[in-house]
């Protein structure tokens, strides 16, 4: 069954449209990847479901509910959707703990006890028990990557949005951010993605859409978009990758 | 502290003959700059020193500004009278900060039922930022009373500290606001995607950031209301500075307002002090 459907989909900014008629269909336990040049697409996309950006055409079914009728109760749709970003956007304020109970005790209504230890556990399968109490200027890039990551799964969300988050990451850390990714597709957590990781999309995904000039150009297996292209604009962009020697 | 620091944690080096020439010549710039600042600061003060005392009204003014005697004989009045600003001063501080925040936040709310309460606060800060605050005081000291509205409290003290709230609350609110817009959209979106509504992400995520941010600023108009509470004395009350005129008119002698000064530098100079130290450690933090 479908749990993200996303029809025709128009974003325009200042009279340039950076989304001209988006379709996707999400299931769950998929995960799917959004691949393009820089200004394709990809973030905004991710942005409207979370709807950070309104639409200015189409419609978003999130659970068969229309998430972008102006009706909708936009913080009812966010609880259920977890996104992480390319800046991490950690709170600096507070420790890690304090960063991931956040929203469970302030939005879930879960008591700090409970909150605690639910964000212990997290905070353990992902190898970062002992910085708890930290706060994020004291941890490395790929580890508030991580906290980021933990934080949007502590509310126990139906979707996981990842907007280029190891973009801001040395190649070391990559693979650390990487790691949990994977561990989550194994848990069977339903994902977008928008990389720039290609190696790791075409391990990873069930779907890679190639987005270029907010035109879903291409969709289809990996297998198929990274070894048979239809198009001549991904298989471009795909050879731009590999001169790049990032694929 | 840091060489030794250095050379502890790294056993078994030795520093090179280049080093040490170096830190030699660093030394000596060090022991020439020091000795410049002594002997120009010397060469300063004695010039200003001897240009005052030579001005031909120098034992007048010392004779009515600068009389020992009468300094010993107006510090117990003053003082006394100092006591009142001290509390006129803590009691409007944090009446000026709850002011402060609370119509900061007003101007925050973008929901179409709160724009009387918006514009409300815009008005607001526009007027008291405006008239100048010995206005205000005239106005609330001698307006409010003269209502003759149940409830409307007549003690001066009052309602010294509520026109002094009234004027630096809407400084105070600005510079909040100023730190509130600091805060990267960055941090709103973290907080609304994790289903925070826009109360609770203000409360938990944007305004604890821009407190932080706005200590320094604060600071100072607090150290600017610590002065202005002198001016409650054209209302009549026996502060400092109206104490100090009492003395000053009655005996034809001004030293009661060196007194007077010399009371509030006291207050305000720690608080300097320490509004530059908590500037440092933000400096030190972000660097």
């Amino acid at each position: 069954m479908s749990l993200l459907t996303i029809d025709g989909v128009w974003k325009n900014f200042r009279g340039h449209s950076v989304l001209r008629g988006i379709d996707l269909e999400v299931r769950t336990h998929e995960v799917v990847s959004l691949i393009g040049a820089s200004g394709s697409g990809k973030s905004t996309l991710l942005r409207c479901v979370n709807l950070l950006e309104t639409i200015d055409d189409g419609a978003i079914h999130l659970d068969g509910q229309e998430i972008t009728d102006p009706r909708a109760d936009v913080d009812d749709v966010r609880r259920r959707l977890g996104i992480v970003f390319q800046a991490f956007n950690l709170f600096p304020h507070m420790t890690v703990l304090d960063n991931i109970t956040l929203a469970p005790r302030q939005v879930h209504g879960v008591a700090k006890a409970e909150a605690e230890e639910q964000a212990g556990e997290l905070l353990a399968r992902f190898g970062l028990a002992d910085k708890a109490r930290s706060y994020p200027d004291q941890l490395s890039g790929g580890q508030q990557q991580r906290v980021a990551i933990v934080r949007a799964l502590a509310t126990k969300p139906r979707l996981m949005l990842l907007d280029e988050v190891t973009s801001a990451l040395d190649p070391v850390l990559v693979v650390e951010v990487l790691q949990v990714i994977r561990e989550l597709k194994d848990s069977g957590m339903t994902m977008i993605l928008a990389t720039h990781e290609m190696g790791f999309c075409r391990d990873i995904s069930d779907t890679v859409c190639f987005l270029d000039g907010g035109v879903m150009l291409e969709m289809g297996p990996p297998e198929k978009i990274f070894t048979d292209p239809e198009h001549a604009r991904t298989r471009d962009f795909l050879r731009a990758v590999l001169d790049s020697g990032r694929l | 502290m840091s060489e030794l620091q250095v050379t502890e944690s790294a056993a078994g080096w030795v520093k090179s003959e280049r080093q040490l020439e170096r830190e030699r010549v660093r030394r000596s710039r060090a022991r020439r700059s020091a000795s410049i600042a002594g002997t120009s600061t010397v060469v300063f003060l004695v010039l200003v020193v001897v240009g005052v005392a030579n001005s031909p009204g120098w034992p007048r003014v010392r004779e009515s500004f600068f009389n020992p005697e009468w300094f010993v004989k107006a510090l117990p009045d003053v003082l006394s009278g100092f006591l009142l600003n001290i509390k006129i001063f803590l009691i409007a501080e944090p009446l000026i900060l709850v002011v402060g925040v609370l119509v900061a936040l007003a101007r925050t709310v973008t929901a179409p039922a709160f724009f009387p309460v918006r514009a409300l606060a815009t008005l607001y800060t526009d007027i008291f930022r405006g008239v100048p605050t010995l206005l205000v005081i005239y106005l609330v000291g001698y307006g409010l009373p003269a209502l003759r509205l149940q409830g409307i409290p007549t003690d001066l003290a009052t309602l010294g500290i509520i026109a002094l709230t009234l004027s630096y609350g809407a400084y105070v609110a600005e510079v909040f606001r100023a730190g509130i817009e600091s805060v990267h959209p960055s941090q709103v979106a973290a907080a609304r995607s994790l289903g925070l509504s826009h109360v609770k992400a203000m409360r938990f995520v944007v305004l604890p950031q821009a407190t932080r941010r706005v200590v320094p600023p604060l600071l100072n108009d607090f150290i600017s209301l610590q002065k202005d509470t002198a001016l409650v004395a054209t209302l009549g009350l026996l502060e400092a500075l109206r104490q100090a005129q009492i003395i000053a008119t009655s005996k034809f002698n001004y030293t009661s307002y060196l007194v007077a000064s010399l009371l509030f530098i006291l207050l305000t100079i720690p608080m300097a002090r320490f509004t530059d130290h908590l500037a440092a450690r933000t400096r030190r933090r972000r660097g």
